[in-house]
């Protein structure tokens, strides 16, 4: 599928597909832009993104897109109520300090959030721990447990959880194993899990 | 490319703090051709000791002060831009200012001259805009005083500015810039030859200007640069002279261009200009700085330097964020930089890259003065 292979990362792919022409965006943890400036390119979107890595966003102001160098999670509060008809959380979530905070205010700026998420469920994860007793290594989850970014580690049966007890609706589950989506056992099978929700 | 400095005149210009100058003159240089929409040009707005000329080389050798961000393949590239740029009112480099003649007496006006505000630099420049027939800009840019020319730009005349590029910026100077900027005027001030103002066929008051212009870049430079470029070097000599010589590197330097400036710049232009500056405030008048950024149409690009802590980053992330909570469309970015409040004038390579897509994109989606937005494909 074009997309994807423009896009090379499968979650992006996913997205973009999820969203209309002209919708207004913000990419919170955008990197250089590559997501923003496909939309913007091929569906004429509003785009805006927040990133904190200062050659990222060099790198997405030179191709053209609005990206703002900050900490995702100290910049929403700056932003107007549904400012945006889509917030999108790319493969982040796992690293944010308050990822509920950080869920409620997108969903405060925007009409609709799209998050991607790497499962911990997955079996190789599980495998992962089962058989070497430390804490799992996989290609979704390579680091040294005193390297990794990631602050909190979830997996869809908890994000399931999450969703009922904060009263949100999903419009899309998105299931991922590498390039092929699937809706069995999501929670064993999905490497990343994509979810479009509102209040 | 041999530039040549341009003359524009006005029979009046009314000013915020009430009075009307008449007969008044700008000098402006232009780079590049505009193009036949009138859709390319941008507005490059001089910081404090700037003039018009802003690039190529003059008839004397003499680059332009921002040479190397406007030029052919440069950010700000002349094959595709037309780029003016004019001295600012309150100069002393060919637009009228303290050390012109009065209309009304025939002599200089010294401290006779009204005080005057970045808001009236702007209007001046607006005047000039009109006259070279450009409805609206592609982009206004500038660093620190040129940043806040542009911002004053963008919230006084939303509708001829497509794209608003403030560097090394402030919407309001700090206690801290106020200080300096008033130690620099004491100096010039407390020079004997200042005469209150009235040395235009006397000694000028070069000592308090050079001392003013020492302390000037000072604060220009960071700790780390001047700890690269001169440590505790000495300068021609193995030893100590303990009299009062210049046995560092450091002060040599700025003995050195402090002298320069007397030969360039106008002691009563240096208190005007700086005062302007202070009296800034783009919030003036309006219940918050968002609220005032609210009435701008451009796009934003703001860009501050690590290592400037004249105006730090905090300042434009003041900015930033005024501009977010009204859902505008800004980008930003801290360059990292060990140069200062100068990088902006020479550290520009990282500068150059962001400049270049921000400026592109606005091209491509230029709006045409009272027309639709042309977006995307």
């Amino acid at each position: 599928m074009k997309v994807r292979e423009v896009l090379g990362r499968s979650d992006y792919a996913l997205i973009s597909e999820l969203i209309p022409a002209g919708a207004r965006v913000l990419d919170l943890g955008c990197g250089g832009g590559g997501l923003l400036a496909w939309l913007k390119e091929n569906k004429q979107v509003e785009a805006r993104g927040v990133e904190l890595k200062r050659e990222l966003v060099q790198q997405a102001i030179a191709r053209g897109v609005t990206v703002y160098q900050g900490d995702l999670e100290a910049s929403l509060a700056e932003y107007p109520d549904q400012a945006f008809d889509y917030v999108i959380l790319s493969q982040t979530l796992q690293e944010t300090r308050q990822p509920l905070m950080v869920i409620n205010e997108m969903l405060r700026i925007g009409s609709r959030a799209i998050i991607a998420f790497p499962n911990f469920g997955h079996w190789r994860v599980r495998l992962s721990h089962l058989f070497s007793g430390g804490a799992p290594r996989t290609a979704l989850f390579p680091y040294e447990w005193h390297s990794s970014p990631n602050m909190h580690y979830l997996t869809v049966l908890d994000f399931e959880e999450s969703i009922r007890s904060q009263g949100w609706t999903v419009e899309r589950r998105l299931f991922l194993s590498g390039h092929i989506s699937g809706t069995v056992l999501p929670n064993l099978m999905a490497e990343v899990a994509v979810y479009m929700f509102r209040r | 490319m041999i530039t040549e400095t341009q003359y524009a005149h006005f029979s009046s210009l009314t000013l915020d703090v009430g009075e009307t100058l008449n007969d008044v003159q700008v000098a402006y240089e232009t780079y590049g051709t505009l193009n036949a929409a009138r859709s390319n040009a941008i507005l490059v707005l001089h910081a404090f000791s700037g003039d018009a000329h802003a690039a190529g080389i003059d008839h004397e050798g003499k680059p332009g002060w921002w040479a190397n961000m406007i030029g052919p393949g440069k950010a700000f590239d002349t094959q595709l831009y037309f780029v003016i740029c004019a001295n600012v009112l309150g100069g002393c480099r060919g637009t009228t200012g303290p050390s012109s003649i009065n209309p009304a007496t025939g002599q200089p006006f010294g401290l006779t001259f009204p005080g005057i505000t970045i808001g009236d630099m702007v209007r001046l420049q607006k005047m000039l805009i009109d006259q070279l027939g450009i409805a609206r800009l592609l982009a206004v840019t500038g660093g620190s005083m040129g940043g806040m020319q542009a911002l004053e730009w963008a919230v006084a005349y939303p509708e001829a500015v497509e794209a608003c590029i403030p560097i090394a910026a402030t919407a309001r100077h700090s206690a801290q810039q106020i200080a300096f900027n008033e130690t620099g005027r004491q100096a010039i001030m407390a020079d004997p030859d200042f005469n209150r103002g009235d040395y235009y066929d006397k000694t000028p008051p070069g000592r308090g200007l050079s001392v003013a212009r020492m302390i000037g870049h000072i604060t220009y430079m960071s700790d780390e640069s001047m700890r690269e470029k001169f440590g505790r070097r000495l300068r021609d000599r193995q030893e100590f002279s303990y009299d009062f010589a210049a046995d560092f590197e450091v002060e040599s330097y700025l003995r050195y261009r402090g002298t320069q400036f007397v030969g360039r710049f106008d002691a009563n232009s240096y208190l005007y200009i700086t005062k302007a500056m202070d009296y800034f405030d783009l919030s003036a008048g309006f219940p918050s700085l968002a609220a005032s950024l609210e009435r701008a149409q451009s796009r934003f690009l703001v860009v501050s330097f690590t290592s400037d802590w004249l105006y730090p980053s905090y300042q434009s992330q003041e900015i930033v964020n005024a501009l977010r909570s009204r859902n505008h469309d800004v980008a930003y970015c801290e360059l990292s930089s060990n140069y200062g409040h100068d990088a902006f004038l020479v550290d520009v390579g990282e500068q150059t890259g962001i400049v270049t897509g921000f400026l592109a994109r606005c091209a491509r989606e230029f709006r045409t003065p009272g027309g639709r937005a042309n977006e995307g494909p």
